[in-house]
């Protein structure tokens, strides 16, 4: 059976693929048109695809009426978004009623926010620590004197005043901000071995998990003054803080924890095998290493706050969404068929904008972080 | 050999205060010491400001009469019903919208949940750009724009739109004919029920025939043709009838059929809407982490796709969704508070809202209705931890 | 690599009879590309009933991707592979009809984790083959005292060790009663010591007759149960013979590289 050895002499040179398997139609029979039902499929998603896009377009744009237009062409009869409107109530949408000439001070909070948070969330840039320290401990010092005033000549500018998106990024970066460190507490507290610290913890997390933020919001906002010893006054804005961050720090502190056992037993007991404390491990060895497992999922949790700022509202606090709506039905200036459809959907760009673009970094971490375990 | 002294030895204790016991028992009592006193501390405060306030405390108010209107209820409710009615308004109302919500959601996540696997490059871009759209806009911001962008600013009674079958939309909500069956239609009920015992049966006698002689039955179709078949026989055989009253437009508002309010509507569709969105994404998840070599030894094996999906794939990927479906389930509870918001009568909006109002008594209340979601919330996980205690994967 | 035990080493070669008439297998003038990247280049490759092959070639070579062509999980865009006298095209129906008579066992053994053991093994012959459930068991039963774990057979896969695991996946392979095997390095993800009692199913399985493509890098199985031995780099086939001539006698430049850096 000698027959059958086979050596081969030459190798054969890879060839282009027939064009069966690339190009556009390829591509269209394979993801288009692959069997009946796929024809079927993207024929109804065609149809659907007619349907709905061109009114959405005219709506948007087509017969919108654009920044500079007036009040009468959005009162037409076929006229679509009324964009006019948001751009001349704009000042309101993000500042509130701070009053106009300070605002160059909410500005240069905004821009120092931005200058010191791209350079954290770029992963190859140096200094993290010392930028984390900016942005989480002066950063909020600085933004804080800069927009209430009162000290260096700034006139006083209380936060009843404060409004629009400038409330909704302020509650929500503060949220976190101090929601952050007590979910760290929280979660150590909670894989801790003494019973009534443990037992605390898991009760606190639980208890507020449980609840809707509204309730606690209610809590916040009601029953915190009750709480404070008779003739202080706790802060309208304050108050939502409060609420806001132990609500947080609920969900915070279960993604730590996650962070925290997703590390092995042998990163403890090396620590252990050191000599260090228990203070000291967590410091040096368990955190660092948790919390760069969790970024995606603090992430996650940042976006769900920024969405669930909108709640204030209700508590009477006013935010992007109240300003929106305050507008949508007070500015009668304005009063069209489209006007309040148009604001709302202004809105809901702006908090798509921020949530969508967090989304993808968290997307973009949790792709660099798993390849840097598997390697 | 001489034996070493194996007698009992005891370490010698360490100094009272390097003992990890002693100082594990030092800091629990300090905490606890520290929340007595900072409890201690609140309580006095709200006593002194209470007294202050001139307001009284305890769940007395609770067998009062509330005195004021609920636009909509389930159960009997009039001016003169006491709190405690109340609070069971808010209770039914906000399990309804649940209710509805959840089937609605788990329908609609699951369709664009596997669209968003189709190969189909339409289909699952149309899903990812619901779910993309969706997801990142806050559930506040969508039911205001559901309710004062779309449903406030239908057309007044008068100019109501009519929609097929009789049924309204206006400001005032939707209208529809409300079914009112006649005493024969009990017959309607019992005939889809002798077809839900037939389909058990037949599954049953199908499952037993395929083991013993290898044959398949066809059972879903004969299992579709069963429930559609038995209750219509029985329907046309008993003459059953089911009036249909639909709304009438009168001078200033319908008369008869079914309203659905506005405030409903729009909190049904906007919290269907946002989980149906995260829903598509633990199902996608779900079905995702079933790995490729599942398929490809299902694939070797012959089986064809109904059968992988249906014996391999679903099984497992069940396994990962239902316990983040559930969780979904509950945020959807948690989120129809917002109704509160648009003047849907739910929980919050009945009880921490006007009853807390009209009482003063802020504690209790808040307390109470924290406590139906603490108690919603304990039985999903009491449910949830029996489910995977019952269906992991064991495991050496 | 791990020597298999000098008694199987016995009894071994005499028994296995391959036919001179009827193909198994035949692959003509086969291409495959993954979009642009030319995977599969050229392969002509022709199985007799009851012949045992050994794929060899260093990783990204392209063997896997070839025996999975075979029972198309991945499909091929030139030539043509014709299984048992059906040749495979898009048509579902004769894709179905060469995977009821084609096992595969695969690197990681895919078992369904969700399932018992014997409802692995039960599973397709009574969905696939319409075998009552009570002889499919019976069969099932049989397999596993084959495999020699028959102890195991309401446990979960999860429960059993690796090389438990790959045997369990032979036997539902068999319990379909296949006229071919394949292997897709069947050992590769097992630990040393499990690797023995799988090979020794294997050697077995060759015994008796079966059709079986391997790749694999468990030489001591290609010199003893195989017939002929393929070795493929870049998508190709480069050398091709039997095992003696192929270990002590290599050609190709590619081949005496390879198999001077795995020999030692």
């Amino acid at each position: 059976m000698s027959d059958i050895g086979f050596v081969r002499a030459d190798l054969v040179p890879a060839k282009p693929a027939p064009n069966r398997t690339t190009g556009a139609v390829a591509w269209a029979q394979k993801n288009l048109f692959a069997t009946p039902l796929d024809t079927v499929l993207t024929l109804l998603g065609i149809l659907f695809l007619v349907w709905v896009v061109p009114p959405l377009f005219n709506f948007f744009i087509g017969h919108a009426v654009g920044p500079y237009g007036t009040v009468e062409e959005c009162r037409a009869l076929d006229a679509g978004a009324c964009w006019a409107y948001i751009y001349n109530e704009m000042e309101f949408f993000i500042y509130g009623f701070y009053d106009i000439p300070e605002q160059w001070r909410p500005n240069i909070v905004f821009a120092l926010g931005a200058l010191l948070l791209v350079p954290l969330l770029i992963p190859k840039v140096p200094f993290k620590r010392a930028n984390a320290i900016l942005f989480l401990v002066v950063y909020p010092i600085v933004s804080y004197f800069l927009l209430a005033g009162g000290v260096f000549g700034l006139t006083e500018i209380p936060t009843e005043k404060w409004g629009g998106l400038l409330v909704t990024l302020i509650i929500s970066v503060v949220g976190i901000t101090l929601s952050f460190p007590l979910g760290i507490i929280l979660a150590l507290g909670r894989q801790s071995n003494l019973p009534v610290i443990k037992t605390l913890c898991i009760a606190f997390i639980e208890l507020i998990r449980a609840v809707p933020l509204i309730t606690i919001l209610f809590m916040a906002s009601i029953m915190l003054p009750l709480f404070m010893p008779q003739g202080t006054t706790v802060d309208k804005f304050l108050r939502a803080l409060v609420g806001v961050t132990l609500f947080t720090s609920a969900y915070m502190a279960e993604v730590v924890r996650g962070g925290l056992q997703a590390i092995p037993r042998g990163q403890y007991e090396a620590g252990a095998s050191l000599g260090l404390g228990y203070w000291q491990r967590m410091y040096f060895i368990i955190l660092p290493q948790a919390l760069k497992h969790v970024i995606p999922g603090i992430v996650n949790n940042f976006i769900s706050l920024f969405k669930d700022t909108s709640l204030v509202y209700i508590v009477g606090m006013k935010d992007l969404l109240e300003a929106v709506k305050t507008k949508n039905d007070s500015a009668l200036e304005w009063q069209s068929a489209n006007t309040a459809t148009t604001g709302y959907l202004f809105a809901a760009m702006v908090f798509w904008v921020f949530c969508f673009s967090m989304s993808r970094y968290s997307m973009f971490m949790e792709r660099r972080l798993n390849t840097g375990y598997k390697r | 050999m001489t034996t070493l002294d194996t007698g009992p030895t005891t370490a010698p204790r360490p100094s009272f205060f390097n003992d990890p016991v002693v100082r594990g028992i030092v800091y629990q009592v300090l905490v606890a010491v520290l929340l007595v006193a900072f409890i201690v501390w609140i309580v006095g405060n709200t006593a002194t400001n209470l007294a202050a306030q001139n307001k009284s405390t305890g769940f007395d108010f609770l067998w009062k009469t509330a005195g004021f209107d609920i636009s909509f209820s389930l159960i009997p409710w009039t001016r003169a019903s006491i709190y405690w009615e109340a609070f069971l308004v808010g209770i039914t109302n906000t399990l309804l919208v649940a209710f509805v919500g959840i089937i609605a959601a788990t329908i609609l996540g699951f369709t664009i949940g596997i669209a968003r696997l189709s190969s189909n490059f339409i289909v699952s871009s149309l899903a990812t750009i619901y779910v993309e759209t969706i997801r990142n806009i806050p559930l506040l911001l969508q039911l205001f724009f559901w309710y004062f962008a779309v449903l406030k600013a239908m057309p007044a009674v008068r100019d109501s739109i009519q929609l097929p079958l009789e049924s309204f939309i206006n400001q005032r909500g939707i209208f529809v004919p409300k079914p009112i069956p006649d005493p024969q239609f009990g017959f309607v009920w019992i005939g889809i029920a002798l077809a839900i015992i037939g389909v058990i049966v037949l599954r049953t006698w199908a499952k037993r025939r395929l083991e013993a002689t290898g044959k398949r039955f066809p059972v879903f179709l004969t299992s579709l043709a069963v429930l559609i078949a038995i209750p219509t026989i029985v329907w046309f055989a008993s003459g059953a009838s089911v009036e249909f009253e639909p709304p009438v437009l009168e001078r200033f508002n319908f008369k008869g059929g079914l309203q659905l309010p506005p405030e409903f509507v729009a909190l049904l569709f906007g919290l269907t809407i946002y989980t149906a969105s995260f829903i598509a994404e633990t199902v996608r998840g779900g079905i995702q982490a079933v790995s490729r070599g599942q398929t490809e030894a299902a694939m070797s094996l012959g089986l064809k796709e109904g059968d992988r999906l249906r014996l391999v794939i679903v099984p497992q990927a069940m396994r990962v969704i239902v316990p983040p479906l559930t969780s979904q389930y509950l945020n959807l509870t948690k989120n129809s508070s917002l109704g509160a918001a648009i003047g849907y009568p739910e929980l919050v909006n009945v009880f921490s809202g006007t009853a807390l109002n009209q009482t003063g008594r802020a504690i209790e209340c808040i307390a109470l209705t924290m406590l139906v979601y603490l108690t919603f919330s304990l039985l999903t996980s009491a449910i949830m931890n029996w489910y995977n205690a019952r269906v992991s994967l064991v495991e050496r | 690599m791990t020597e298999v035990s000098a008694t199987t080493q016995d009894r071994a070669a005499p028994h296995m009879t391959v036919s001179q008439t009827n193909v198994a297998i035949e692959v003509v003038g086969m291409h495959k590309w993954y979009a642009d990247f030319h995977v599969l280049r050229d392969i002509n490759l022709k199985v007799m009933e009851g012949e045992r092959i050994v794929i060899a070639g260093p990783s990204g070579s392209g063997k896997s991707t070839l025996i999975r062509c075979i029972n198309r999980l991945e499909e091929h865009q030139e030539g043509q592979i014709i299984v048992n006298g059906t040749e495979l095209t898009a048509d579902i129906k004769r894709i179905d009809e060469v995977r009821r008579e084609v096992g595969m066992v695969f690197q990681h053994f895919n078992l369904f984790p969700h399932l018992t053991i014997l409802q692995n093994l039960t599973l397709a012959p009574i969905w696939v083959r319409g075998i009552p459930k009570a002889e499919a068991e019976a069969t099932a039963m049989h397999y596993l005292e084959r495999v020699k774990i028959p102890e195991q057979a309401n446990k979960f896969p999860g429960q059993l060790s690796g090389g438990q695991q790959q045997r369990v996946a032979i036997a539902r392979s068999l319990c379909m009663q296949p006229k071919i095997m394949l292997f897709d390095e069947p050992t590769s993800a097992l630990d040393p010591e499990m690797v023995k009692e799988v090979l020794e199913v294997m050697i077995s399985l060759a015994e008796e007759g079966m059709t079986m493509i391997c790749v694999t890098h468990e030489m001591g199985f290609a010199r003893q149960v195989a017939n002929r031995v393929i070795f493929m780099d870049q998508g190709q086939i480069i050398e091709q013979n039997e095992p003696e001539a192929f270990f002590s006698n290599p050609q190709h430049e590619r081949t005496k590289l390879f198999l001077s850096q795995i020999l030692h």
